[in-house]
Order: structure tokens, then C-alpha cells, then sequence
């Protein structure tokens, strides 16, 4: 056992920090944030979510609301996918691209009405990004920007169970929101809350938007809690989050995707809409790559087919041993069962059913290409 | 969680309980704490040799690797198999899960070794940081 324990400076909060702590949970530096990592325990947390339904405070992340009548031509500047297609109460993932053609980074944009706009933005980038945002499309017409950060204690409730657990705290019909679609309702009291069915970890469920009181943020927190307890509810830290996602093969800022990554390589060309019809930062960039015949390495998905975890920045090599990429998040996957990893190798070495090495400590341990998303929920049987 | 007073412990988290030259190595309590769910020991054979202060192994949680530094020098006499399969007992109760038993060449390394209360007071410190 090696310790570590450098120092660091004073760590951000979110207005649930008390009630993590009172939950015993194990709290760490994400992004700059204090966060719970873990309650009762990583896999039992992940498998209540594939199972039943966890409760997560993700209120780090951030919330930049454009506002006037501008705010659509901001936004297609802004964003490569294409938001024209949005109807009012909906939601798309997008992301801000560099000239580059690569990440400022992803987030989750929601159409509020014709003239109003809601982009979710990551926690580790909040400050880098709504500079960004400002930078781009501050001078342009008729829009206003807002960091809206701060205002609100943002919870996810996730699982096959979810619906059933929100659905006793809401006179929102939630069977009616449709995935990545949200809507307003009363939640736990508090009038008009946003109620989207969106999330991070390849399961159904909900994120909804509460304002970041402390007493609001607990009283609903614990609530969510009560009304799951006969569905087997657990609260989840970041390293189920961190899981889930990635059997699920969901980028996550820093490691799949950054500002060395472009669109394509990350395979996340589907949501460059290149022909929405204007420009965008980063297009060009993208047109020219598409020209050239495509990106020279891609992300895959890996199983390890040898004794071996392969973890985040492991090599990648041949089975010969010369190295040819990296692994970008890598894990044991609790539901799965494997060891799985995503990473980026030269596109020669991308094709389904390659076998590759990863440098495990000095040790070559042999995985293949596999198809991804590694985990994909069953459909509903309505 | 109490540590046994007749163990003797490392600044890395390894715990030795020792009767003339048979050792049992383990972890810590805090140890498989701070790990989380354990998935994966990976441990020498029996009849390697091990030396004080060098690393021997390794243990995986689903979120972190950690290295296993020996507290002693020795050959290695047993490991502990059942681990391959049930890595978990590991968090389920670390003062009783051994990894491998070993004949030491000097007990009188163990001497270098932390008492459980000087380990108890070093984890306290850890843990303020």
C-alpha cells in the first residue's frame, strides 16, 4: 500500500456536503470539487442503478442559460450539433468545439422556449467554459448570457426504478416525458422545477434542477431517499457515476474527449452536424479532417482477455509490445462482470475483434476491440 | 475497527503477526477501507523470497491499484488462494484475511515495525490531511 497525500487548495462545495458527510460518505477532489466518491460501497451503488434506482448529487456541474432573441444563432455558433432541430422542451448532447475541431468540451443543451436556452456544462471546466462562451458570442446581437451556476442544486435519479420513485413526489405526469425530452412540475413543494429525463449512466432516468439552498437541497435529497427506500434506493458517489458511464462508453471531459481530441476521433461525429445549414467554431477544421479521408486513430472499446485490469493512461501496444496508443478510462465493470477500457489506438488497429496488449506495470495483458457501448439497457417491455 | 495489539504494521498499510520466524502478512483495516470493493489481489509463489520494504504484490478495488510492500524479508511458505476467487473477504474482515505466510530470515526486523497504537496514531494523522 503506497500513501499519498499531497496538498491541495480549498476544495468547493455543494449545498449537500453536510448531508453526504452525515451519510458516512467517502469524499474526494473532483474538478476542484469536494465530492461523495462512495456510500455503502462502489458495485452495490452501481447495481442499485442497474437494478433499482441511486440517487446522485451532481451539482457541480454547471448551467449557462442564453436568453433573446439572438439565442438560437448563438447557440448554432456555438455548438456543432444542430439546435434548429430542438422543439421547446427538449434536449440535446452537443458539445463546443476549438477552430480545432476539438473539445472545449460536452454538454447537454435544452431548449427553454423559442428565445431561451440551457446548456449544462462539466464541473472540471465550469469557469474555462463560460469564459469561452462569452468570448465567442458575447458581441453577438441580441443575446444575453447567464452563469447560472451557482443557483441550483442539481440531482439525479436513476434506474429502472426511477420513475417510480419520483413519480410519488410529483403531480407531473413523468410517463409522459419522453428520454431526452423535460418538462416542469412540483417537486417535493417547490413549484415549476425543471424535470428532464436525461443522465449519465445508460440507464432510464431523471435529472431535475432544485434551487441550491441548503435546507431545500437536503429536505428534497432526503425525501428522494424516503420515497425509493421499497424500491432499494442507494445515494451514489462519483465512482459509480464513473462506472456506469463507462460501460455505457459515455465520454467524459479529461479523458475521452479534451482539447487534443477532435470530434471524430472521440466517434462522436454523428453529432457534428457539418450541413445545419451555418457555421460554427470548429467546422471547418472537421471538413478538412473529413477531406484528408478521416482521423488517424479512434477510440475503442477493450476487454481484457488475459488476468489484468487495464486502467486510465495504461499503454496500449501490439501484442508484440510496441506501444500505439493509450487507455483513456479503464475498470473492472461491476455489472458486467469484465474488465473493459476505452481507449485510442491507430485506426489500422480500431477494427472489432483486434487484439491488442495493454502494458499492465511492465506486463503485456492481451484485450480485444470490442463493440461499445459495452452495456446497453434492456427496452422497456410496455 | 480494532487493530490487533500482537500485529505489527507498516507505513504502507501491511500488517505482520509473527511467532518466532512464521509470519502472516495482510492489510489493514484502513487499508481495504480507503480501496473500497477489493476485486483483484495479485500475489508471488510460495518459495519466493521476499525483502523488507520492497514491493511483493498487488491489490485492485474497482477504483484504484495499490502496491504491497513486504514488512519483513523472508521465503514465502503459503499464499492465500482463496483470494482468487473471493478477493472481497479482504474488505469484509482485513485483520483475519492473510495473503501469504512466510519464514523470516531476521525476525528482529520486525522490531522497525509499527505497534498498533503507534499505527492508529500515524492513520489519524493520515487522515487529517
Amino acid at each position: 500500500m503506497s500513501a499519498n497525500a499531497d496538498p491541495a487548495p480549498p476544495l468547493r462545495k455543494t449545498a449537500l456536503n453536510a448531508t453526504h458527510r452525515a451519510l458516512r460518505a467517502k469524499m474526494v477532489d473532483f474538478g476542484g470539487w469536494e465530492m461523495p466518491v462512495e456510500y455503502s460501497g462502489l458495485i452495490a451503488e452501481h447495481m442499485a442503478v442497474r437494478t433499482a434506482v441511486g440517487l446522485f448529487d451532481v451539482s457541480h456541474m454547471g448551467d449557462i442559460q442564453l436568453r433573446g432573441p439572438g439565442s438560437l444563432a448563438a447557440v448554432q455558433h456555438l455548438c456543432m450539433n444542430d439546435a434548429s432541430k430542438l422543439a421547446t422542451g427538449q434536449a440535446q448532447y452537443s458539445a463546443m468545439l476549438t477552430p480545432d475541431g476539438t473539445f472545449v468540451d460536452d454538454v447537454l443543451l435544452h431548449k427553454l422556449s423559442d428565445n431561451d436556452y440551457l446548456i449544462v456544462i462539466n464541473a472540471g471546466t465550469r469557469e474555462k467554459d463560460v469564459a469561452w462562451v462569452r468570448s465567442q458570442i458575447g458581441s453577438m446581437p441580441s443575446i444575453h448570457i447567464s452563469d447560472y451556476s451557482y443557483y441550483y442544486t442539481q440531482l439525479a435519479i436513476q434506474g429502472p426504478k426511477a420513475e417510480a420513485t419520483l413519480q410519488k413526489l410529483t403531480d407531473s405526469d413523468l410517463s409522459a416525458i419522453k428520454t431526452y425530452w423535460f418538462s416542469y412540475g412540483k417537486v417535493c413543494g417547490l413549484h415549476n422545477v425543471l424535470i428532464a429525463r436525461t443522465g449519465y449512466t445508460g440507464e432510464d432516468g431523471f435529472e431535475i434542477y432544485i434551487p441550491s439552498d441548503e435546507p431545500t437541497s437536503a429536505r428534497v435529497w432526503n425525501e428522494i431517499l424516503d420515497a425509493g427506500a421499497e424500491f432499494g434506493i442507494l445515494p451514489c458517489g462519483l465512482g459509480a457515476r464513473n462506472t456506469l458511464r463507462l460501460e455505457s462508453a459515455m465520454a467524459l471531459y479529461g479523458h475521452e474527449i479534451s482539447d487534443t481530441i477532435n470530434v471524430f476521433e472521440a466517434n462522436l461525429g454523428r453529432y457534428a452536424k457539418l450541413d445545419k445549414g451555418t457555421d460554427f467554431v470548429g467546422r471547418a477544421a472537421l471538413t478538412a479532417i473529413q477531406a484528408s479521408g478521416g482521423p488517424q486513430r479512434r477510440l475503442v472499446g477493450l476487454e481484457m482477455i488475459e488476468r489484468g485490469i487495464g486502467r486510465d493512461g495504461y499503454p496500449v501496444c501490439t501484442v508484440a509490445g510496441e506501444r500505439i496508443g493509450a487507455i483513456t478510462s479503464g475498470s473492472p465493470a461491476p455489472f458486467l462482470k469484465k474488465n473493459i477500457a476505452l481507449a485510442y489506438v491507430p485506426v489500422q488497429f480500431a477494427a472489432l475483434d483486434e487484439i491488442v496488449a495493454v502494458e499492465i506495470r511492465g506486463q503485456l495483458v492481451k484485450a480485444r476491440v470490442v463493440p461499445t457501448p459495452f452495456y446497453k439497457r434492456p427496452k422497456k417491455s410496455t | 475497527m480494532a487493530y490487533p495489539a500482537d500485529y505489527r504494521y507498516t507505513k504502507e498499510h501491511e500488517w505482520i503477526s509473527a511467532e518466532g520466524a512464521a509470519g502472516t502478512v495482510g492489510i489493514t483495516d484502513y487499508a481495504q477501507n480507503s480501496l473500497g470493493d477489493i476485486v483483484f489481489v495479485d500475489l508471488p509463489k510460495v518459495g519466493d523470497t521476499l525483502e523488507a520494504g520492497k514491493i511483493f504484490g498487488s491489490v485492485e478495488s474497482v477504483k484504484a491499484v495499490s502496491d504491497l510492500f513486504s514488512p519483513v524479508s523472508g521465503t514465502i511458505t503459503a499464499v492465500n488462494d482463496a483470494l482468487k476467487d473471493a478477493p472481497e473477504q479482504v474488505n469484509a474482515d482485513a485483520n483475519t484475511t492473510w495473503m501469504l505466510k512466510l519464514d523470516l530470515t531476521n525476525p528482529a526486523e520486525l522490531d522497525a515495525l509499527l505497534s498498533a497504537e503507534q499505527y492508529e496514531a500515524f492513520i489519524a494523522e493520515e487522515t487529517e490531511h
